[in-house]
């Protein structure tokens, strides 16, 4: 399994989770767990998604979330999972 | 599974503390362009160059969109050149022709430097490496992206006095040939003792020909990150000063070796090392001078910096080594003053001499690193501070090199300028006292006594 991590920070405003999620569901990208907290009336949400059956180019999906966030007022950043896994766990 | 709190951890590095990937950079060993036809031997050079590393740009790219992590710099290190280009060159201009060669293949694929128009003359040199040294000053001045070194020392097999009274002149020369340019060509010229055969780390990156065909080496970095985590442990004991530079030295190099991994498979190239070294840049915060203030001193070059530079180049290859299958090149703590915004902040202060550099250069990975001194400064005077650093590198049995810049028509007090990464540097001052004798003396120094261990 390929996995894919997203993470939007940001001002808290109506729509961030279905405005990543539509997008990512269009994507036939799947969840596999979210986590999300306000923090002082920021927004952030850590996604865990499983990218094994996405169609497009990887790289795009990423310029596309960022192009998503900046229309939305937050960051989205999209990642592959080792660079998180390989930093954290032996 | 990853949890949020690690995830934001790791983008914290990345956003705000300047966690990068210094460099990939591919060695392409030109042995077998070898020929005795100048013309033929460029050709060959030129297509090897571009074949080999025709898709590392774009394949960086897509690592650096991929994982979210930026890779800085994507650059080749080749064959030595007086070796490949011994048969056909006759005369140092002969030489140049190869170095606009790699400067147009640099420049095909994307690169902005190519490291390895270098000779190795630790024990003595042949015509094609004297050749090669004296067209340094023109190949520097006349290309844009090449990076040129020389070994001129081993612990193995001494010091090569013959050369190092050259490449003093070559340094003059190369400040003379770009001063134009605050004397820039003399920041793509090291001179090494032990030169690592693996080192991805510009000026000094050339292929060693103990390699094979074709190698990914990466160079990682990380001050900001190390300066970060040792603010949290502000008065606290030695132990805990460690384990943190440790731990943090340790994820840094994670990192590293994924991309290494990464590059290496999806340019079906062999992974070769990853370089440890903390590397600065003349950012805010992405500094060695900060680590070394934050330790405990005033200012770098205060009593107490030596020890505190020991302490954190052991404390990172401790915990770099377990974080990568594969360990090489310099690996330890960079000290270039141009190139750190804390070192420039100390020399402004007056708290960090040449002297202390030197010192400082016996426990640390590299040596007088990006140091801009008087235009006026003798070539004479440049030879016995190459020799000074080369005997500390073959005594300590570790790599010790020298990359200074006499400003031709600045003095003390002056600024030279040299832009990008490469940055700025006020003027240091240097002892004024002659050793022309000494250096005018023909010949090498014998190997030290530990270096018989056969």
């Amino acid at each position: 399994m390929k996995k894919c991590i997203v993470t939007v920070l940001g001002k808290d405003t109506v729509g961030i989770v279905a405005k990543v999620c539509t997008y990512l569901a269009e994507n036939n990208i799947n969840i596999l767990d979210i986590s999300q907290t306000i923090i002082q009336g920021y927004f952030n949400m850590m996604v865990i998604t499983d990218v094994t059956t996405l169609e497009k180019d990887f790289t795009v999906v990423c310029d596309e979330m960022e192009k998503l966030g900046n229309e939305i007022g937050v960051s989205i950043r999209c990642q592959r999972e080792e660079i998180f896994e390989k930093m954290h766990r032996l | 599974m990853i949890n949020m709190y690690e995830v934001s951890e790791t983008n914290k590095m990345i956003e705000h503390e300047n966690l990068d990937v210094r460099t990939i950079t591919l060695g392409i060993s030109l042995l077998d362009c070898i020929d005795s036809d100048l013309n033929e031997l460029n050709r060959k050079i030129y297509e090897r160059i571009t074949k080999t590393a025709e898709n590392l740009v774009s394949v960086g790219q897509n690592i650096e969109k991929e994982f979210g992590i930026p890779i800085v710099n994507k650059r080749i290190s080749v064959t030595p050149i007086a070796l490949v280009g011994g048969a056909a060159c006759k005369t140092p201009e002969d030489f140049v022709t190869i170095a606009k060669t790699l400067d147009r293949a640099a420049e095909t694929v994307g690169v902005n430097f190519i490291g390895g128009y270098s000779a190795l003359v630790s024990k003595g040199m042949t015509k094609s490496d004297e050749n090669l040294i004296r067209s340094i000053p023109q190949a520097l001045a006349e290309t844009e992206r090449i990076c040129s070194s020389v070994n001129v020392g081993s612990t193995k097999t001494g010091i090569d006095m013959d050369a190092v009274r050259l490449c003093g002149e070559t340094v003059k020369a190369t400040a003379e040939a770009t001063k134009e340019r605050d004397s820039l060509g003399c920041a793509k010229l090291v001179i090494f003792c032990n030169a690592p055969d693996d080192n991805p780390f510009m000026a000094g990156a050339f292929l060693g020909v103990t390699e094979g065909d074709a190698v990914i080496n990466v160079g990682v970095s990380g001050p900001g990150v190390v300066k970060k985590a040792l603010e949290k442990v502000r008065g606290k004991g030695f132990e805990e000063l460690c384990e943190t530079i440790k731990k943090t030295a340790f994820k840094v190099t994670r990192v590293g070796q994924l991309v290494a991994g990464e590059a290496s498979q999806r340019l079906g190239i062999p992974f070769g090392i990853v370089d440890l070294s903390l590397a600065p840049t003349p950012a805010i915060g992405d500094s060695v001078a900060e680590i070394l203030e934050e330790i405990g001193l005033e200012r770098v070059g205060a009593p107490g910096t030596t020890a505190a530079l020991a302490l954190l180049n052991d404390q990172v290859k401790k915990g770099g080594v377990m974080a990568s299958s594969y360990v090489g090149g310099l690996s330890g703590a960079f000290i270039p003053v141009s190139e750190d915004q804390g070192m420039i902040d100390a020399v402004h202060a007056g708290s960090l001499t040449l002297e202390k550099l030197e010192a400082m250069t016996c426990v640390c990975s590299v040596g007088l690193d990006m140091i801009a001194i008087p235009g006026k400064t003798s070539a004479a005077t440049i030879s016995g501070i190459i020799a000074d650093e080369m005997a500390i590198g073959m005594v300590n049995q570790k790599t010790t090199a020298v990359r200074l810049i006499p400003v031709i028509g600045k003095d003390v007090g002056d600024m030279a300028e040299f832009g990008g990464l490469l940055g700025y540097a006020p003027i240091m001052p240097v002892n004024e006292f002659d050793c022309e004798a000494f250096i005018s003396r023909k010949g090498r120094i014998p190997a030290p006594i530990h270096s018989f261990k056969n």
